[in-house]
Protein backbone atom coordinates (compact mmCIF):
# COMPACT_ATOMS: atom_id res chain seq x y z
CA UNK A 1 0.00 0.00 0.00
CA UNK A 2 1.68 3.24 -1.06
CA UNK A 3 2.16 5.88 1.57
CA UNK A 4 2.53 9.53 0.72
CA UNK A 5 3.77 12.20 3.08
CA UNK A 6 3.65 15.88 2.14
CA UNK A 7 5.86 18.44 3.86
CA UNK A 8 4.19 21.85 3.77
CA UNK A 9 3.99 25.20 5.54
CA UNK A 10 2.27 28.52 5.09
CA UNK A 11 5.40 30.54 5.72
CA UNK A 12 8.48 30.20 3.56
CA UNK A 13 11.80 29.44 5.23
CA UNK A 14 10.44 27.37 8.10
CA UNK A 15 12.43 24.29 7.09
CA UNK A 16 10.28 22.27 4.71
CA UNK A 17 13.18 21.36 2.50
CA UNK A 18 15.51 20.71 5.41
CA UNK A 19 13.04 18.29 6.90
CA UNK A 20 11.99 16.71 3.59
CA UNK A 21 15.56 15.92 2.54
CA UNK A 22 16.42 14.56 5.99
CA UNK A 23 13.34 12.36 6.04
CA UNK A 24 14.13 11.15 2.55
CA UNK A 25 17.73 10.39 3.40
CA UNK A 26 16.76 8.52 6.56
CA UNK A 27 13.99 6.47 4.99
CA UNK A 28 15.95 5.65 1.84
CA UNK A 29 18.63 4.15 4.09
CA UNK A 30 16.25 2.31 6.40
CA UNK A 31 14.02 1.09 3.54
CA UNK A 32 16.38 0.85 0.56
CA UNK A 33 14.76 1.14 -2.84
CA UNK A 34 11.34 1.91 -1.42
CA UNK A 35 11.39 5.69 -1.09
CA UNK A 36 11.22 8.67 -3.39
CA UNK A 37 11.40 12.41 -2.82
CA UNK A 38 9.36 14.62 -5.16
CA UNK A 39 10.17 18.33 -5.13
CA UNK A 40 6.81 20.00 -5.83
CA UNK A 41 8.14 23.53 -5.38
CA UNK A 42 8.28 23.94 -9.14
CA UNK A 43 9.01 27.66 -9.04
CA UNK A 44 12.18 27.19 -7.02
CA UNK A 45 13.10 23.53 -6.81
CA UNK A 46 16.24 22.94 -4.78
CA UNK A 47 16.01 19.55 -3.05
CA UNK A 48 18.42 18.07 -5.60
CA UNK A 49 21.15 20.51 -4.57
CA UNK A 50 21.52 18.66 -1.27
CA UNK A 51 22.31 15.39 -3.09
CA UNK A 52 25.38 16.02 -5.24
CA UNK A 53 25.89 12.25 -5.38
CA UNK A 54 22.56 11.77 -7.19
CA UNK A 55 22.59 10.81 -10.84
CA UNK A 56 20.01 12.49 -13.03
CA UNK A 57 18.43 11.37 -16.26
CA UNK A 58 17.80 13.62 -19.25
CA UNK A 59 15.23 16.34 -18.50
CA UNK A 60 11.71 15.54 -19.72
CA UNK A 61 9.69 18.36 -21.19
CA UNK A 62 6.12 19.00 -20.06
CA UNK A 63 3.66 20.55 -22.47
CA UNK A 64 0.26 22.12 -22.21
CA UNK A 65 -2.20 22.89 -25.00
CA UNK A 66 -2.79 26.50 -25.94
CA UNK A 67 -5.64 27.51 -28.26
CA UNK A 68 -4.91 29.16 -31.57
CA UNK A 69 -7.57 30.93 -33.61
CA UNK A 70 -7.87 30.01 -37.26
CA UNK A 71 -8.74 33.35 -38.81
CA UNK A 72 -10.00 31.73 -41.99
CA UNK A 73 -12.83 30.14 -39.99
CA UNK A 74 -13.38 32.73 -37.24
CA UNK A 75 -16.59 34.74 -37.56
CA UNK A 76 -15.52 37.21 -34.80
CA UNK A 77 -18.63 36.36 -32.77
CA UNK A 78 -16.67 36.90 -29.51
CA UNK A 79 -18.24 33.89 -27.83
CA UNK A 80 -14.78 32.61 -26.85
CA UNK A 81 -13.99 36.00 -25.29
CA UNK A 82 -17.11 35.73 -23.13
CA UNK A 83 -16.22 32.20 -22.05
CA UNK A 84 -12.62 33.02 -21.17
CA UNK A 85 -12.31 33.51 -17.42
CA UNK A 86 -8.76 34.79 -17.79
CA UNK A 87 -9.30 37.50 -20.43
CA UNK A 88 -6.75 35.74 -22.60
CA UNK A 89 -8.55 36.25 -25.92
CA UNK A 90 -8.84 39.50 -27.81
CA UNK A 91 -11.34 39.68 -30.67
CA UNK A 92 -11.99 42.96 -32.45
CA UNK A 93 -14.57 42.43 -35.19
CA UNK A 94 -14.12 45.83 -36.86
CA UNK A 95 -10.53 45.09 -37.80
CA UNK A 96 -11.04 41.31 -38.11
CA UNK A 97 -8.59 40.62 -35.31
CA UNK A 98 -8.66 37.49 -33.14
CA UNK A 99 -5.74 36.34 -31.01
CA UNK A 100 -4.99 34.32 -27.88
CA UNK A 101 -2.51 35.73 -25.42
CA UNK A 102 -0.79 32.57 -24.24
CA UNK A 103 0.71 34.20 -21.15
CA UNK A 104 -2.82 34.80 -19.82
CA UNK A 105 -4.24 31.45 -21.00
CA UNK A 106 -4.69 28.70 -18.41
CA UNK A 107 -5.42 25.93 -20.95
CA UNK A 108 -8.89 25.33 -19.53
CA UNK A 109 -10.42 24.54 -22.92
CA UNK A 110 -13.55 26.69 -22.44
CA UNK A 111 -12.97 28.62 -25.68
CA UNK A 112 -13.01 25.40 -27.69
CA UNK A 113 -16.39 24.55 -26.19
CA UNK A 114 -17.59 28.08 -26.92
CA UNK A 115 -16.55 28.18 -30.56
CA UNK A 116 -19.34 27.15 -32.92
CA UNK A 117 -17.24 27.67 -36.05
CA UNK A 118 -14.52 25.12 -35.32
CA UNK A 119 -12.02 27.95 -35.54
CA UNK A 120 -9.95 27.07 -32.49
CA UNK A 121 -7.15 24.54 -32.62
CA UNK A 122 -4.77 23.64 -29.82
CA UNK A 123 -1.02 23.57 -30.10
CA UNK A 124 1.47 22.30 -27.52
CA UNK A 125 3.56 24.77 -25.57
CA UNK A 126 6.30 23.83 -23.13
CA UNK A 127 5.60 24.77 -19.50
CA UNK A 128 8.61 23.22 -17.84
CA UNK A 129 10.73 20.16 -17.28
CA UNK A 130 10.85 17.14 -15.00
CA UNK A 131 14.16 16.02 -13.52
CA UNK A 132 14.44 12.42 -12.35
CA UNK A 133 17.34 10.78 -10.66
CA UNK A 134 18.43 8.34 -8.02
CA UNK A 135 20.88 8.12 -5.17
CA UNK A 136 23.59 5.46 -4.93
CA UNK A 137 21.66 4.20 -1.88
CA UNK A 138 18.67 3.52 -4.14
CA UNK A 139 16.30 6.36 -3.23
CA UNK A 140 14.67 8.12 -6.15
CA UNK A 141 14.58 11.90 -6.37
CA UNK A 142 12.59 14.00 -8.81
CA UNK A 143 11.34 17.51 -9.24
CA UNK A 144 9.70 19.89 -11.65
CA UNK A 145 10.97 23.22 -12.94
CA UNK A 146 8.36 25.61 -14.22
CA UNK A 147 9.31 27.98 -17.03
CA UNK A 148 9.86 31.48 -15.71
CA UNK A 149 6.71 33.58 -16.03
CA UNK A 150 4.40 30.61 -16.58
CA UNK A 151 1.19 30.57 -14.56
CA UNK A 152 0.80 26.79 -14.89
CA UNK A 153 2.18 25.79 -11.46
CA UNK A 154 -0.74 23.53 -10.66
CA UNK A 155 -0.57 21.67 -13.94
CA UNK A 156 3.21 21.31 -13.63
CA UNK A 157 2.83 19.74 -10.18
CA UNK A 158 0.10 17.38 -11.36
CA UNK A 159 2.14 16.30 -14.38
CA UNK A 160 5.18 15.73 -12.16
CA UNK A 161 3.13 13.58 -9.80
CA UNK A 162 1.69 11.61 -12.69
CA UNK A 163 5.16 11.02 -14.11
CA UNK A 164 6.61 9.62 -10.88
CA UNK A 165 3.59 7.83 -9.45
CA UNK A 166 4.35 4.20 -8.73
CA UNK A 167 8.13 4.68 -8.76
CA UNK A 168 8.35 3.86 -5.06
CA UNK A 169 5.89 2.68 -2.41
CA UNK A 170 6.79 5.58 -0.11
CA UNK A 171 6.66 9.10 -1.49
CA UNK A 172 7.68 12.36 0.17
CA UNK A 173 6.32 15.51 -1.43
CA UNK A 174 8.16 18.73 -0.66
CA UNK A 175 5.39 21.31 -1.15
CA UNK A 176 5.76 24.98 -2.11
CA UNK A 177 5.02 27.53 0.62
CA UNK A 178 1.65 29.26 0.90
CA UNK A 179 -2.00 28.24 0.92
CA UNK A 180 -3.04 28.57 -2.72
CA UNK A 181 -3.56 26.23 -5.67
CA UNK A 182 0.03 24.92 -6.04
CA UNK A 183 0.02 23.87 -2.38
CA UNK A 184 -3.31 22.12 -2.78
CA UNK A 185 -1.97 20.31 -5.85
CA UNK A 186 1.12 19.23 -3.90
CA UNK A 187 -0.75 17.84 -0.88
CA UNK A 188 -4.05 16.69 -2.42
CA UNK A 189 -3.23 12.97 -2.52
CA UNK A 190 -1.06 12.78 0.61
CA UNK A 191 -1.92 10.34 3.42
CA UNK A 192 -0.22 12.56 5.98
CA UNK A 193 0.78 16.20 5.86
CA UNK A 194 3.50 17.56 8.07
CA UNK A 195 3.27 21.31 8.56
CA UNK A 196 6.67 22.72 9.40
CA UNK A 197 6.40 25.80 11.56
CA UNK A 198 8.60 28.02 13.67
CA UNK A 199 7.78 29.57 17.05
CA UNK A 200 7.69 33.18 15.85
CA UNK A 201 4.67 35.47 15.40
CA UNK A 202 5.07 35.09 11.62
CA UNK A 203 5.30 31.33 11.85
CA UNK A 204 2.20 31.21 14.06
CA UNK A 205 0.15 33.42 11.81
CA UNK A 206 0.95 31.46 8.66
CA UNK A 207 0.55 28.11 10.41
CA UNK A 208 -3.02 29.01 11.32
CA UNK A 209 -3.75 29.73 7.66
CA UNK A 210 -2.33 26.34 6.69
CA UNK A 211 -4.36 24.61 9.39
CA UNK A 212 -7.53 26.29 8.10
CA UNK A 213 -6.68 25.02 4.63
CA UNK A 214 -6.05 21.44 5.76
CA UNK A 215 -9.19 21.34 7.88
CA UNK A 216 -11.20 22.52 4.90
CA UNK A 217 -9.60 19.81 2.78
CA UNK A 218 -10.16 17.29 5.59
CA UNK A 219 -6.59 16.05 5.40
CA UNK A 220 -4.78 14.32 8.27
CA UNK A 221 -1.90 16.46 9.48
CA UNK A 222 0.53 17.13 12.28
CA UNK A 223 2.87 19.99 13.09
CA UNK A 224 6.64 19.92 13.33
CA UNK A 225 8.15 22.81 15.24
CA UNK A 226 11.46 23.77 13.74
CA UNK A 227 13.95 26.22 15.27
CA UNK A 228 12.32 25.58 18.64
CA UNK A 229 13.70 27.65 21.49
CA UNK A 230 13.36 30.81 19.41
CA UNK A 231 10.42 33.04 20.22
CA UNK A 232 7.73 31.92 22.65
CA UNK A 233 5.74 28.92 23.87
CA UNK A 234 2.61 30.25 22.18
CA UNK A 235 2.88 27.74 19.36
CA UNK A 236 3.13 24.77 21.72
CA UNK A 237 0.12 25.96 23.71
CA UNK A 238 -1.86 26.58 20.57
CA UNK A 239 -1.33 23.03 19.30
CA UNK A 240 -2.28 21.67 22.69
CA UNK A 241 -5.49 23.71 22.87
CA UNK A 242 -6.46 22.82 19.35
CA UNK A 243 -5.75 19.13 19.84
CA UNK A 244 -3.28 19.12 16.95
CA UNK A 245 -0.64 16.42 16.85
CA UNK A 246 2.89 17.61 17.50
CA UNK A 247 5.14 15.51 15.28
CA UNK A 248 8.20 16.79 17.11
CA UNK A 249 10.47 19.75 17.80
CA UNK A 250 13.85 20.47 16.32
CA UNK A 251 15.89 22.93 18.37
CA UNK A 252 17.28 26.06 16.79
CA UNK A 253 20.98 25.74 16.24
CA UNK A 254 23.09 28.47 14.78
CA UNK A 255 25.69 25.92 13.76
CA UNK A 256 23.11 23.89 11.84
CA UNK A 257 21.76 27.01 10.11
CA UNK A 258 25.33 27.72 9.01
CA UNK A 259 25.65 24.21 7.59
CA UNK A 260 22.41 24.63 5.65
CA UNK A 261 23.73 27.88 4.23
CA UNK A 262 26.73 26.06 2.85
CA UNK A 263 24.56 23.35 1.29
CA UNK A 264 25.50 20.67 3.78
CA UNK A 265 22.71 19.15 5.82
CA UNK A 266 23.88 15.69 6.66
CA UNK A 267 27.37 15.64 8.05
CA UNK A 268 28.58 16.82 11.46
CA UNK A 269 25.04 17.69 12.57
CA UNK A 270 25.08 19.33 16.02
CA UNK A 271 24.19 16.72 18.62
CA UNK A 272 20.94 18.26 19.88
CA UNK A 273 19.65 18.62 16.30
CA UNK A 274 20.69 15.09 15.36
CA UNK A 275 18.96 13.72 18.44
CA UNK A 276 15.70 15.54 17.68
CA UNK A 277 15.80 14.45 14.06
CA UNK A 278 16.45 10.81 14.86
CA UNK A 279 13.55 10.70 17.29
CA UNK A 280 11.13 12.20 14.78
CA UNK A 281 12.37 10.18 11.84
CA UNK A 282 12.18 7.00 13.86
CA UNK A 283 8.60 7.75 14.82
CA UNK A 284 7.61 8.41 11.23
CA UNK A 285 9.37 5.27 10.09
CA UNK A 286 7.32 3.23 12.54
CA UNK A 287 4.18 4.97 11.42
CA UNK A 288 4.81 4.04 7.80
CA UNK A 289 5.51 0.41 8.76
CA UNK A 290 2.31 0.39 10.75
CA UNK A 291 0.41 1.76 7.76
CA UNK A 292 1.83 -1.05 5.62
CA UNK A 293 1.03 -3.58 8.34
CA UNK A 294 -2.55 -2.39 8.64
CA UNK A 295 -2.99 -2.86 4.97
CA UNK A 296 -1.57 -6.38 5.04
CA UNK A 297 -3.92 -7.41 7.82
CA UNK A 298 -6.84 -5.94 5.84
CA UNK A 299 -6.01 -8.36 3.10
CA UNK B 1 -10.66 61.90 -33.80
CA UNK B 2 -11.60 60.45 -30.42
CA UNK B 3 -9.22 60.60 -27.49
CA UNK B 4 -9.62 58.55 -24.30
CA UNK B 5 -8.36 59.95 -21.01
CA UNK B 6 -8.22 57.64 -17.99
CA UNK B 7 -10.18 59.17 -15.13
CA UNK B 8 -10.87 58.39 -11.48
CA UNK B 9 -14.47 59.66 -11.74
CA UNK B 10 -17.24 60.45 -14.19
CA UNK B 11 -17.07 64.22 -14.53
CA UNK B 12 -14.72 66.86 -15.84
CA UNK B 13 -13.51 67.81 -12.35
CA UNK B 14 -12.45 64.23 -11.61
CA UNK B 15 -8.76 63.58 -11.22
CA UNK B 16 -6.72 61.84 -13.83
CA UNK B 17 -6.22 58.07 -13.28
CA UNK B 18 -2.66 56.86 -13.80
CA UNK B 19 -3.80 53.32 -14.58
CA UNK B 20 -4.95 52.24 -18.02
CA UNK B 21 -6.57 48.79 -17.80
CA UNK B 22 -7.68 49.40 -14.23
CA UNK B 23 -8.74 53.01 -14.51
CA UNK B 24 -12.07 53.86 -12.91
CA UNK B 25 -13.54 55.62 -15.91
CA UNK B 26 -12.66 56.73 -19.42
CA UNK B 27 -13.36 60.23 -20.61
CA UNK B 28 -13.96 60.07 -24.36
CA UNK B 29 -13.23 63.38 -25.99
CA UNK B 30 -14.24 64.10 -29.54
CA UNK B 31 -11.47 66.48 -30.57
CA UNK B 32 -13.45 67.79 -33.55
CA UNK B 33 -16.56 68.82 -31.65
CA UNK B 34 -15.07 69.17 -28.15
CA UNK B 35 -17.81 66.95 -26.73
CA UNK B 36 -17.02 64.62 -23.86
CA UNK B 37 -18.65 61.53 -22.44
CA UNK B 38 -17.71 59.20 -19.58
CA UNK B 39 -17.65 55.42 -19.72
CA UNK B 40 -17.23 53.19 -16.71
CA UNK B 41 -14.37 50.68 -16.98
CA UNK B 42 -15.85 47.20 -16.68
CA UNK B 43 -12.40 45.64 -16.35
CA UNK B 44 -11.41 47.50 -13.18
CA UNK B 45 -11.64 44.36 -11.04
CA UNK B 46 -10.70 41.78 -13.65
CA UNK B 47 -8.28 39.26 -12.19
CA UNK B 48 -6.35 38.98 -15.44
CA UNK B 49 -6.00 40.73 -18.78
CA UNK B 50 -7.59 44.07 -17.90
CA UNK B 51 -5.21 45.88 -20.24
CA UNK B 52 -5.91 43.84 -23.36
CA UNK B 53 -9.66 43.96 -22.81
CA UNK B 54 -9.44 47.72 -22.41
CA UNK B 55 -7.68 47.98 -25.77
CA UNK B 56 -10.59 46.02 -27.22
CA UNK B 57 -12.93 48.62 -25.74
CA UNK B 58 -10.89 51.47 -27.21
CA UNK B 59 -11.14 49.87 -30.65
CA UNK B 60 -14.88 49.40 -30.22
CA UNK B 61 -15.24 53.08 -29.35
CA UNK B 62 -13.08 54.13 -32.29
CA UNK B 63 -10.45 55.81 -30.13
CA UNK B 64 -7.27 56.92 -31.89
CA UNK B 65 -5.34 58.32 -28.94
CA UNK B 66 -5.16 57.38 -25.26
CA UNK B 67 -3.83 59.44 -22.41
CA UNK B 68 -2.89 57.57 -19.25
CA UNK B 69 -0.19 57.22 -16.60
CA UNK B 70 1.40 54.21 -18.25
CA UNK B 71 0.54 51.09 -20.25
CA UNK B 72 1.32 47.48 -19.42
CA UNK B 73 3.34 45.42 -21.90
CA UNK B 74 0.39 43.42 -23.26
CA UNK B 75 -1.78 46.51 -23.71
CA UNK B 76 1.12 48.42 -25.27
CA UNK B 77 1.70 45.69 -27.83
CA UNK B 78 -1.92 45.76 -28.96
CA UNK B 79 -2.18 49.55 -28.97
CA UNK B 80 0.89 49.68 -31.20
CA UNK B 81 -0.56 47.02 -33.47
CA UNK B 82 -3.72 49.06 -33.99
CA UNK B 83 -1.91 52.36 -34.32
CA UNK B 84 -3.53 53.92 -31.29
CA UNK B 85 -1.31 56.72 -30.07
CA UNK B 86 -0.23 56.48 -26.43
CA UNK B 87 0.43 59.57 -24.39
CA UNK B 88 1.87 59.25 -20.92
CA UNK B 89 1.18 61.93 -18.30
CA UNK B 90 2.61 61.46 -14.85
CA UNK B 91 0.74 64.21 -13.03
CA UNK B 92 -2.10 62.60 -11.11
CA UNK B 93 -3.15 65.94 -9.59
CA UNK B 94 -4.53 67.14 -12.91
CA UNK B 95 -8.27 67.09 -13.50
CA UNK B 96 -9.77 65.86 -16.75
CA UNK B 97 -10.80 69.43 -17.55
CA UNK B 98 -7.19 70.61 -17.23
CA UNK B 99 -5.93 67.82 -19.47
CA UNK B 100 -8.50 68.66 -22.13
CA UNK B 101 -7.43 72.30 -21.96
CA UNK B 102 -3.81 71.21 -22.53
CA UNK B 103 -4.79 69.18 -25.59
CA UNK B 104 -6.84 71.98 -27.10
CA UNK B 105 -4.08 74.54 -26.77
Amino acid sequence: MPFKIAIASGKGGTGKTTFAVNLFRYLSQSMPGKVQLVDCDVEEPNDHIFFPEAQFEKLEKVYRLVPEIDQSKCTYCRKCVEYCEFNAIVVIPTVRFAEVNSSLCHSCGACIVACEDDAINEKPEEIGTIRRGFLPSGGRISGGTLKIGSSMQTMMIRELKKAVSGEAPITIFDAPPGTSCPVVAAIADADLIILVSEPTPFGMYDLKLSIDLLRELRKPFGVLINKSGLGTDELHNYLLNQGIELIGSIPFSRAYAGMYASGNLFNDIPEEVAFAFSEILHKLHDRILQHEGDHHSER
Amino acid sequence: MKTAITSTGNHLDSEFDLRFGRAGWFCILDEDTGKTSFIRNEQINASHGAGTRTVEKMMELGVGKVISGDFGPKAKELLEKFNIQMIILEDEQLTIKEIIKKIQN
